[in-house]
């Protein structure tokens, strides 16, 4: 089984279904799979083969959802990139994983078109949307998305992989600041998404709708899950108008909706869900950061037919814990136990399995464990160890849990300094890095400090070059022009020096709060 | 109309200051530019924008009114930020 199959068989099986709603756009799996095999064989035309990397630089859009599921037809791996990704950052992964082809928005043009001539692997980038009229536009190098669908066949292309292939590669923050690609194969993506839709008991009558970017693995498991099941998938550009969203789920019908802790906050500032009927939701999921006790009780206030998965996991391997929604008011901080297929257990530092109640580092063992970080092997052996058979690699998470007599998990720490905000792991060190190249920048500190809408906002801490000048505002906006939209410190503070340890590393925790 | 002008001055003023952070890709915002389409706010955004509607114009906006159609470009906020400042008045 490949994880291009969700698709094709589907359209086997229920050709007329509705695969997909964006906006007022309904796709059937037929229509998708035949898109898809278009695009495939475009891909393979313009030089695609087995195992290619092939970025995916687009909204969340049914052309997103088409060209992640032609890369696979094409046997090759998709690299879905956060749409807000800005040059020099694109340059760096597409160099990273040596990207053979890019499907990029028309909108776009301007960031992507200098792209090929730092990538050389680059062979071309398909645009979507409105094209741009241009005579400059070299068109053996970049290429029309309509078009190519247009001239292509639709006969699905010979499938060559099998299930230890990658799949995709998904890049997240690491704490050296640069960012890593987590390679999945086949197998992790289908053995995640199997654990989760059978704790979620997700059928084909599920309509899940979907507001999280697709650059977000959370947000990208929604499109392949609902797949997967056979269900519908509601999705969104992203999650801006919060009444907007409530007349989605009412209007679909929508049966599933996950978000991360932001995403409800924002929700239950209105006043007045309780006047609407939701008893077709049948669930709600919340991951990426723990949702506040407070949160979770006016929820079901609100929901009060819908069931509440609290989760836990990380890039790695998808997903680690979910708590039945029966065991909230039992234990209201736990992340839950481990999925279906799937073993966790805690050790200490020597190594050894620690007692019920014991603090240690979680350790995660199961298929959906990734297979290591692109291209690092240092990086890899880190997180990935020897486990219980010959050959076997389990997953050393990082983070600090006790588990209670009956399995269910507690987090304790982190054992790195990466901020998470509106859901997204953040880096310190790739935004730090970003203001080191101020020139009027002689120190900086980059902390996330507790913010009750975005579980951490991020600071930044700065001091100035001898008679520098330099704005709160300017601080600001040159992070906006050369990070993602969410890494962007929501407060810069100027300061005269950073306080230092013993050997003059930046001691951040005093500095959390300094000045508020 | 020249309270129009006025509510348009103030609502670009703030979307120049709090959102266009002279990102590459937004060298002007158009009357009719999508925030949406163009990912000029962001969720946590569109709080602000809401916060600041109500204490500059001295207006409550209604949960009902969180839709792109009151609040998804300059041209939408100053219909809707006229028409309840009108409503406002006959009260």
């Amino acid at each position: 089984m490949l994880v291009g199959d969700f698709l094709k068989n589907n359209a086997q099986l229920f050709p007329k279904k509705t695969a997909i709603i964006f906006g007022r756009r309904k796709l059937t799996y037929e229509e998708m799979d035949v898109s898809a095999n278009r695009l495939a064989n475009a891909l393979i035309s313009y030089g695609i083969k087995r195992d290619d990397r092939v970025g995916v630089f687009l909204d969340n859009s049914v052309e997103a959802v088409v060209a992640i599921f032609a890369i696979l037809k094409a046997n090759a791996t998709f690299v879905v990139i956060n749409p807000t990704t800005k040059f020099q950052k694109l340059g760096y992964i597409l160099n990273n994983c040596r990207m053979s082809g890019l499907i990029a928005d028309w909108d776009k043009f301007d960031v992507v078109s200098p792209i090929p001539e730092t990538a050389p692997s680059l062979k071309f980038v398909i645009f979507s949307g409105k094209k741009k009229d241009s005579a400059e536009i070299d068109p053996n190098r970049f290429l029309d998305y309509e078009e190519l669908l247009k001239s292509s066949v639709p006969k699905p292309p010979p499938l060559k992989c099998i299930d230890q292939d990658l799949a995709t590669i998904i890049y997240t923050s690491g704490t050296t600041g640069v960012p890593k690609g987590v390679m999945m194969t086949h197998l992790n993506v289908i053995s995640a998404c199997t654990s989760i839709t059978t704790y979620l008991e997700n059928t084909s009558s599920d309509i899940i709708l979907d507001v999280l970017p697709l650059s977000f693995d959370y947000g990208l498991y929604q499109v392949l899950m609902a797949f997967k099941v056979g269900g519908t998938i509601v999705l969104e550009k992203t999650f801006l108008y919060p009444f907007e969203i409530i007349k989605t789920i009412i209007r679909e019908k929508v049966t599933g909706f996950p978000g991360v802790p932001t995403i409800f906050a924002l929700l239950l500032q209105l006043d007045h869900l309780k006047d609407y009927d939701f008893t077709h939701l049948r669930y709600i999921t919340n991951t990426a950061a723990a949702l506040p006790v407070s949160h979770v009780k006016k929820l079901r206030e609100v929901f009060p037919h819908t069931k509440i998965y609290l989760m836990y996991g990380l890039t790695e391997c998808k997903r680690v814990s979910y708590l039945p929604p029966d065991e909230v008011d039992r234990r209201p901080d736990s992340v839950g136990r481990g999925m279906p297929n799937e073993e966790v257990y805690i050790e200490n530092e020597q190594g050894e399995r620690v007692k019920p109640g014991e603090m240690g580092e979680l350790v995660v063992r199961g298929s959906n464990v990734m297979r290591g970080y692109w291209e690092l092997p240092e990086e890899t052996d880190k997180l990935l160890k020897p486990g219980k058979y010959p050959g076997e690699k389990v997953l050393y998470t990082g983070d600090l849990f006790r588990m209670d007599e009956e399995g269910y998990l507690y987090f304790v720490a982190r054992k790195d300094d990466i901020i998470k905000t509106r859901g997204e792991k953040v880096s310190p060190k790739e935004i730090e890095n970003v203001l080191y190249r101020l020139n009027e920048v002689l120190e900086a500190a980059v902390m996330g400090v507790p913010d009750p809408i975005l579980g951490e906002a991020i600071k930044a801490v700065v001091v100035l070059q001898k008679g520098a000048n330099i704005t709160e505002e300017q601080v600001r906006r040159f992070c906006a022009q050369n990070l993602e939209d969410f890494m962007i410190p929501k407060l810069v503070e100027f300061q005269e020096f950073l306080p230092k340890t013993e050997t003059g590393k930046i001691k951040k925790i005093g500095l959390i709060s300094k000045g508020e | 109309m020249a309270e129009k002008k006025y509510i348009e001055e103030k609502i670009r003023k703030f979307i120049n200051q709090t959102f266009l952070r002279g990102g590459e890709t937004n060298p002007g915002l158009k009357d009719h530019t999508s925030f949406l389409e163009k990912g000029i706010v962001d969720s946590t955004g569109v709080l602000e924008l809401v916060a600041f509607l109500e204490e500059t114009f001295n207006i409550t906006v209604e949960d009902e009114e969180l839709v792109p159609e009151n609040l998804d470009s300059v041209s939408n906020l100053v219909k809707f930020v006229s028409q309840k400042s009108d409503q406002a008045k006959m009260d």
